[in-house]
């Protein structure tokens, strides 16, 4: 008898779950943190590693223009989104298709291979825009250096602006029509109605997106290493990177990254709180009527405008990158005799470690996105059907990775992980868990919004019927779930396939993936080679959305939630 | 042996108490209305009974055998009951018939005798020539039929319906309180019934449980209820009504400014100190002459307001130097001006005296 009653088989499932859902958020956070007060040698409580991290001006020196250039891209970010969310948004301009998928494509191209892009555009005297303004003008130099803080906060920006055009049109999107004519009834013109009512009423999105810009500018390593270093200056990532060239501090390491983690976390919070104020409320209302306002002759200079960012964020990068991958020397330009597939086989074919990288790219980011997804899945089940207590709680344990960058979440599973009981550095899998857990609240809030829109009641009829708990989910909930778990699934295994921040902490000989490659390519010099790389994430990334589009709708990608 | 037996059912969630020892028994066949505003508990109590709530206190049996108690709680699915839901909970991924054999797979029937079954009970509730459509393809009151159809083909032990008519649209409401008592006339499963709305609850019904915060208020038979309510809350809530406050003085019951003899009433030994009736606003009749008063007692009063309804009027009256405002319906004939003098006959027989606070 008692075996039939309040004993649930499923319990067991589900803790097992909540267990691996500590070990992967929980325990490498708790070990970051206990890292930082220990001993190198002796593994006492100490203060020496705070000593360490901040004693030394270098060290501060890089946290200063880390936030340096987070403050100058976010600005550059507003002012590159602000105005093209609003043009698609609630004007008449043409092209907005094109625009908007400039956007999308911009999105979709890593950051790091932006960078290169930015090196074969910028790059002292030899790239592109230098030779055509010495073409140009007979002069000797020309006047682009990719290689500066300028230029790095612009490629920052270049690759961070989605965002704040993705947060900006969603929140005008809201805003009905009758918001404005209310205003024009009271005599109000065309601009100061834009300027008076329809930014106020987006201006909470707009700072939570620079919010967002910002932080997502301080945590990013790939563009930063590639453009800093070569620079001769260094931001916090690359720093943290540094301390971890051989023999590697993780303490000072881990004890260097809380205040990036401080910030972030109370930033977020931040960010969190302004959306949620009473402000944004009028933005969640009924959209109501909306009519687009009319520009006029103003049209064509506002489409330029957004032709030129995206040109500079997408257009001129995909094309250099484009010669670049399919040239014999970049450097000798556009012509047929320069065109050739040797990079390409080399990358795919001819060379071991890269063959065997581009295969550990997909089947890493394959597994990751399983993982994150069963789990997250799970997680959101547990705490929509309250299966046991506190389920609250294991929302934030999931979504904290959200609020965590990447360099820092790699740290936590270095000091985690490279010890007994649970040795997992210099396998697979600590890439695998450390993608999946970096991706997991990206999984959950999907997996959540995908579970809540199926009827509680559909999987009770179920088992009233005589189903149990994991009949029911497997012949009702799981059918239900399909079409929205494969757009999460898409969402997850973008991201895992470029990641860089954290696999460049964790790889080791054999693990390697493109990303990294790449980065470890780039001192090389070898810009066609890295090109080929870049260009098969592209690709291959385009193909999912393109499937993502067929099954989930045209927005999947760029809608807030994807962030 | 009775077929469901609820004994002093809680439930609790958090500080607030949601259902309060509630206790009710079903012989088997019995069709029981839960009735009672949002929020009452009754929904609650069903989904106790389902098994997918556990009780904090109290136990529910089932045909002699404790399935639920505080403890232990034996799950849904082990129950062997069918119920309806507000939302119908049509599997939208599965065909008609296949929702309708999902129960029967779970019991690992044949093939055939699904096959027949499905065929059989998709006839009854007429949708044999929609079986092979999806759910999506349906209307509203289609789904509610296959919901119907998918738990009957089962023979549960007991059925219980959510408020499955809450979603449809009036005129298909009222055919469909109609096709569940036909159906449960034709089937005779123990049922029970959730609903907010009193016309279902006495269309289909065999006895009504009136809820209140989480506690029964009165069970009884759907006439009974309406004819003797015994709280001023079931009273208000079973059609409109009057509510008439006075005291006992002697042989008298006085109210606002008139009385009424004690012994007209049906038990008047029963009454005493402070007392509440109920009386209906067709209990009461408007006369232009003063009536014989024989039995009745008669009032005199004023119409203050006065609207017209097509099937009857709607008349407020004022008795004489009284600041009540007693509601009447008269038949379409029975015309009156507002502010006209009028003699209200009061039967004190149909005056249900009501449990004092």
């Amino acid at each position: 008898m008692a075996s039939d009653r309040s004993f649930d088989r499923s319990l067991v499932v589900w803790l097992l779950l909540i267990a691996l859902l500590l070990l992967l958020v929980v325990n490498p956070l708790a070990r970051l943190l206990w890292a930082s007060f220990e001993h190198p040698e002796t593994g006492a409580f100490t203060l020496e590693n705070y000593a360490a991290a901040y004693g030394r001006w270098r060290y501060v020196e890089s946290l200063i223009n880390s936030l340096v250039i987070g403050l100058a891209a976010a600005v550059v970010c507003t002012v590159f989104g602000v105005p093209m969310a609003w043009a698609v948004s609630r004007t008449d301009m043409p092209g907005k298709g094109l625009v908007w998928a400039a956007v999308l494509g911009t999105f979709i191209m890593p950051n790091y291979l932006g960078a290169v892009a930015w090196i074969l555009m910028a790059g002292p005297n030899a790239g592109w825009l230098n030779r055509i303004y010495t073409g140009l003008t007979g002069t000797s130099a020309g006047p682009f250096n990719v290689y500066s803080m300028t230029g790095l906060v612009l490629v920052i920006a270049c690759y961070s602006f989605p965002y704040m055009f993705v947060f900006t049109r969603s929140a005008l999107d809201l805003i009905s029509s009758e918001m404005e004519d209310a205003a024009s009834t009271l005599g109000a013109g065309a601009l100061r109605t834009t300027l008076r009512v329809t930014l106020p009423l987006a201006l909470p999105a707009i700072m939570g997106a620079f919010i967002v810009v910002f932080l997502e500018a301080i945590a990013l390593f790939g563009a930063p290493a590639l453009i800093a270093l070569p620079a001769r200056f260094q931001v916090m990532t690359t720093t943290l990177w540094q301390m971890f060239e051989f023999p590697p501090r993780v303490q000072v390491a881990a004890a260097y990254a809380m205040p990036l983690l401080l910030i972030t976390v109370f930033l977020f919070w931040l960010q969190y709180r302004i959306i949620a104020r009473k402000g944004f409320v009028a933005l969640t209302g009924k959209g109501g009527e909306r009519r687009m306002v009319r520009l006029g002759p103003w049209r064509w200079p506002l489409l330029a405008y957004c032709l030129f960012v995206t040109s500079l964020s997408f257009f001129m990068p995909m094309l250099v990158v484009l010669q670049a991958a399919f040239a014999r020397a970049w450097g000798r330009g556009f012509s047929w005799d320069n065109v050739t597939l040797r990079n390409l086989r080399f990358v795919l074919f001819d060379q071991t470690a890269t063959r065997a990288a581009t295969v550990n790219t997909f089947v890493y980011a394959a597994a990751a996105s399983v993982i994150a997804l069963a789990l997250a899945l799970a997680i959101a089940y547990i705490v929509a059907r309250r299966l046991v207590p506190f389920g609250r709680v294991l929302t934030y344990v999931a979504m904290a990775p959200f609020v965590i960058p990447g360099i820092v979440l790699a740290i936590g599973f270095y000091a985690a992980y490279t010890t007994k009981p649970l040795l997992l550095y210099g396998t697979a899998w600590i890439l695998i868990l450390a993608f999946a857990t970096r991706f997991l609240p990206i999984a959950y809030s999907n997996s959540d919004a995908a579970l809540r829109s199926i009827n509680p009641e559909l999987e009770d009829a179920a088992r009233i019927l005589g189903a149990g708990r994991l009949l029911a989910l497997r012949r009702v909930v799981a059918p239900l779930l399909r079409r929205g778990l494969a757009g999460a699934f898409i969402l997850v295994f973008i991201p895992a396939t470029r990641e860089l921040s954290s696999a460049i902490f964790l790889y080791t000989t054999g693990t390697q993936v493109l990303s990294v490659l790449l980065f470890d390519k780039s001192d090389e010099g070898n810009f066609e080679v890295l090109s080929s790389m870049g260009l098969i994430l592209v690709v291959v990334t385009v193909a999912l959305v393109l499937v993502g589009f067929r099954l989930v709708g045209r927005d999947f990608l760029l809608k807030r939630t994807a962030t | 042996m009775s077929r469901l037996v609820l004994t002093d059912v809680s439930r609790r969630f958090g500080s607030v108490t949601a259902v309060d020892r509630f206790s009710l028994t079903l012989p088997p066949g019995e069709f029981v209305s839960l009735l009672g505003p949002s929020g009452c508990g009754k929904t609650t109590t069903l989904r106790m009974i389902a098994g997918f709530l556990a009780p904090s206190e109290g136990t529910i049996a089932m045909d002699g055998r404790t399935i639920s108690s505080p403890g232990s709680t034996l799950p849904p699915e082990k129950r062997s009951m069918s119920m309806i839901f507000q939302s119908y909970a049509i599997w939208p991924n599965m065909t008609v018939a296949e929702n309708v054999a999902f129960g029967l797979e779970v019991r690992r029937l044949g093939r055939a005798e699904i096959q027949t079954k499905v065929a059989k009970i998709l006839d009854v509730v007429q949708m044999g020539h929609l079986a092979a459509r999806y759910p999506q393809e349906l209307s509203g009151g289609q789904q509610q039929r296959v919901a119907l159809a998918r738990a009957i083909v089962v023979q549960p032990a007991v059925l219980l319906l959510d408020e499955p008519l809450s979603n449809l649209d009036a005129n298909l409401r009222e055919e469909m309180r109609y096709e569940i008592r036909r159906l449960h006339d034709e089937f005779h499963i123990t049922t029970v019934y959730v609903t907010h709305d009193q016309a279902e609850a006495m269309v289909a019904s065999d006895r009504i449980a009136v809820m209140n915060q989480g506690r029964i208020e009165q069970v009884e038979a759907p006439r009974a209820l309406y004819a003797r309510p015994r709280t001023r809350f079931v009273a208000g809530f079973i059609g409109r009504t009057n509510l008439l406050d006075g005291e006992v003085r002697g042989d008298e019951v006085v109210f606002d400014r008139f009385a009424i003899a004690r012994r007209a009433f049906a038990e008047p030994a029963a009454l005493a100190g402070r007392v509440s009736f109920s009386l209906r606003p067709q209990s009461i009749g408007l006369h232009r002459q003063p009536p014989p008063a024989d039995r009745a007692s008669v009032v005199q009063g004023q119409i203050t307001q006065r609207a017209y309804l097509g099937e009857h009027w709607d008349y407020t009256v004022r008795p004489a130097g009284s600041a009540l405002a007693l509601r009447v319906t008269a038949r379409p004939h029975e015309v009156f001006e507002v502010d006209e003098k009028v003699w209200l006959e009061l039967d004190p027989r149909q005056m249900a005296a009501l449990e004092p606070e």
